[in-house]
């Protein structure tokens, strides 16, 4: 096995992660506190990367294009709660998959009406478009440890928000119970509003993060929609500790199997069989995870407390 | 018997679906056919999701597992009678018995893990399974992978029925269509069937009297399954074509949306829901290019203020009749 090809490919893993975590934290905090299970987070998450490209292009510089897109991000999701997602909280949850499904499509097609279909290219600063070189010669790009990083701040403030301010109180008080919360005189509403604001934050700052090393294209956030639900669910719904290991977990599981699978099965049957079946096993290593964890703690593994 | 708007309405849609061919092709559109045709395949999908989400209350977000396994049987079954001359495999009693079998095998073990789980897990772990097929199909290159296969003939039932004739594949979907609506009709009203729905509206109590829910549910799962597998089957021979894209997790959305549109927990509910779900993307994409721009907020809509679905306003039409419709004898009662 390739040792330098390994670290690369854990740090990719890594890094994926991250961006799974962005997406998770919000998703596990609006489920936790509002009860809802928003399909249309992955749509938050593709509007931060359009919001970027966009503002991108008219400021010239990616850092102005980020700092301009997080605030509207921020807006358009405090925009979307009080129109389309207030009524659903008290709502069954086939009630809110389906209104949320529909939201989708909506976002979709306006994304296609507003931008056109084809995918926008974001280019890197200059600055970020390099390599950096890391120990024993090893070189990785700049701006994929610039994704960490913010990754890592950004996990950090949110741990410092959530434990150590009134505001962390209040959300997790609100994640353990709505009603005492409203009761104690706080103003709920409003509560609800700032955490899906902070997670239409998060999930577009990954959207952001994501867009100049992916395309920016129309259906952007659906496929990493499901492995951020995937995440919720093996971390425990509700839990950002659960949000921040299992996110973790899932980005190495699934960058490294797809890398390195076919050489594993290799050593256990022919290559023929394994160039064949790797691909599709290893697109299938998450979920696999993912029901095991279940089968065995159908709760995920950090259930978070009272519930 | 009373007269009731929604029996009515529910009578002559029927008819009028048994009545499509033949009004197809005595105004020359044979493209009617092929498009109803669709509504019944799905029409038997939601039939059989309506069955374990509407009685049995199991929001499974991966029933389009069932319709890729159906599609795959009759696509791989073919491929090897054109391409090896296996002529068995190009039977559809074959395709239909293999299909219904696999399916129920599939639908046993996802329930088997997934009923483990409650709420959004047992969405997300139903999802998980259908993205677990779904990769399978795509990674399969035997098979066509991410671009599908192509059919070269349709399931071959020995001189009984000619299926390369669109309208006897829509007398065949029309079939399958009423058998699964009478099944479902019995199930429901059965002692299992009420169990389940026991199971729906108050499990500790189904517990406690000593009802093993996890098993009904299971066993529901597994039927719903096997019927949405046949489904696939039929859809297969339907389009000539076969491809992940059947069992997308949007396809499996797409059936909850017809359930929940036409009217959840209904018999007949999730059958206007197929047909007014594809009427509205006909027509919308006729209009507009854009057409989920209002297809998309309409489901919100529809799910906050039209609860009950369509079938929901027709029974509020049949109170509404009730309420103000002549009373016959006034002075009786």
């Amino acid at each position: 096995m390739n040792w330098i090809l390994l670290l690369e490919q854990t740090l990719n893993g890594f890094q994926l992660g991250i961006l799974l975590f962005l997406l998770a934290a919000g998703l596990t905090l609006i489920f936790g506190i509002m009860d809802l299970i928003n399909l249309a987070h992955g749509s938050l998450y593709m509007m931060g990367a359009y919001f970027a490209a966009t503002f991108t292009q008219w400021t010239d510089s990616f850092l102005l294009g980020v700092l301009l897109a997080l605030p509207a991000c921020m807006l358009f999701g405090v925009i979307l709660e009080r129109i389309a997602l207030r009524t659903l909280y008290t709502r069954s949850h086939l009630d809110q998959v389906l209104a949320t499904f529909g939201l989708i499509l909506f976002f979709n097609e306006f994304v296609r009406l507003i931008w056109g279909p084809i995918g926008l290219d974001i280019p890197l600063p200059e600055l970020l478009s390099g390599s950096v070189e890391l120990f024993f010669g090893i070189r990785y790009p700049a701006f994929r440890l610039v994704i960490i990083a913010v990754g890592i701040m950004v996990a950090f403030l949110l741990y410092l928000l959530v434990s150590k301010t009134k505001i962390g109180m209040l959300i997790r008080a609100g994640a353990s119970n709505r009603q005492m919360v409203s009761a104690l005189g706080i103003n709920i509403n409003l509560l609800y509003t700032v955490v899906f604001g902070l997670g239409t934050a998060l999930a577009g700052l990954a959207g952001m993060m994501a867009a100049p090393i992916m395309t920016v294209e129309i259906g952007m956030g659906e496929g990493i929609l499901i492995i951020t639900f995937v995440v919720i669910v093996i971390g425990g719904v509700g839990s950002i500790k659960g949000a921040f290991v299992a996110a973790l977990i899932v980005g190495f599981i699934d960058t490294v199997g797809r890398s390195f699978l076919p050489d594993i099965l290799g050593l256990f049957v022919s290559n023929d069989i394994a160039d064949t079946a790797a691909p599709a096993i290893s697109s299938m290593l998450i979920y696999i995870l993912m029901a095991l964890i279940l089968a065995i703690k159908p709760q995920g593994l950090f259930p978070p407390k009272g519930a | 018997m009373k007269f009731s708007p929604r029996i009515s309405i529910i009578t002559l849609l029927m008819l009028g679906l048994a009545a499509v061919p033949l009004i197809a092709d005595s105004i020359d559109e044979p493209f009617y056919t092929v498009l109803f045709s669709r509504m019944l395949i799905l029409s038997i999908g939601a039939v059989s999701l309506n069955f374990i989400l509407g009685f049995g209350g199991m929001v499974s977000f991966g029933h389009a597992v069932y319709l890729g396994i159906g599609s795959y049987v009759v696509g791989i079954g073919t491929f090897h009678a054109v391409e090896d001359g296996v002529e068995w495999l190009g039977n559809g009693f074959v395709h239909m018995a293999v299909a219904v079998a696999v399916s129920a095998l599939a639908g046993l073990i996802i329930g088997a893990i997934s009923l483990r789980t409650h709420g959004v897990y047992f969405i997300m772990i139903t999802l998980a399974f259908a993205q677990m097929f779904y990769f399978i199909a795509v990674g399969n290159e035997n098979y066509g992978g991410d671009d599908g296969l192509s059919l070269y003939m349709r399931s071959d039932f020995s001189g009984l029925l000619d299926l390369s004739n669109d309208n006897s594949l829509y007398y065949l979907n029309f079939g399958f269509l009423l058998a699964s609506l009478y099944i479902s009709h019995r199930l429901t009203n059965s002692r299992f069937g009420m169990a389940l729905r026991g199971t729906k509206s108050n499990e500790q109590r189904m517990k406690s009297i000593g009802f093993p829910v996890f098993r009904y549910r299971l066993v529901a799962f597994v039927i719903a399954g096997a019927i949405c597998g046949l489904a696939g089957v039929l859809s297969a021979n339907q389009t000539d074509f076969v491809s992940p894209a059947v069992m997308h997790w949007t396809r499996s959305g797409d059936l909850i949306i017809m359930t929940v549109l036409g009217g959840i927990g209904t018999l007949f509910g999730p059958v206007i829901g197929a047909i007014a779900f594809l009427l509205l993307e006909e027509l919308l994409s006729g209009i507009t290019e854009y057409w989920q721009l209002f297809f998309g907020p309409m489901l919100v809509l529809v799910v906050i203020f039209a609860r009950g679905g369509i079938d929901g306003m027709l029974a509020a039409l049949d109170r509404w009749w009730i309420q103000f419709s002549p009373k016959k004898n006034p002075e009786g009662d």
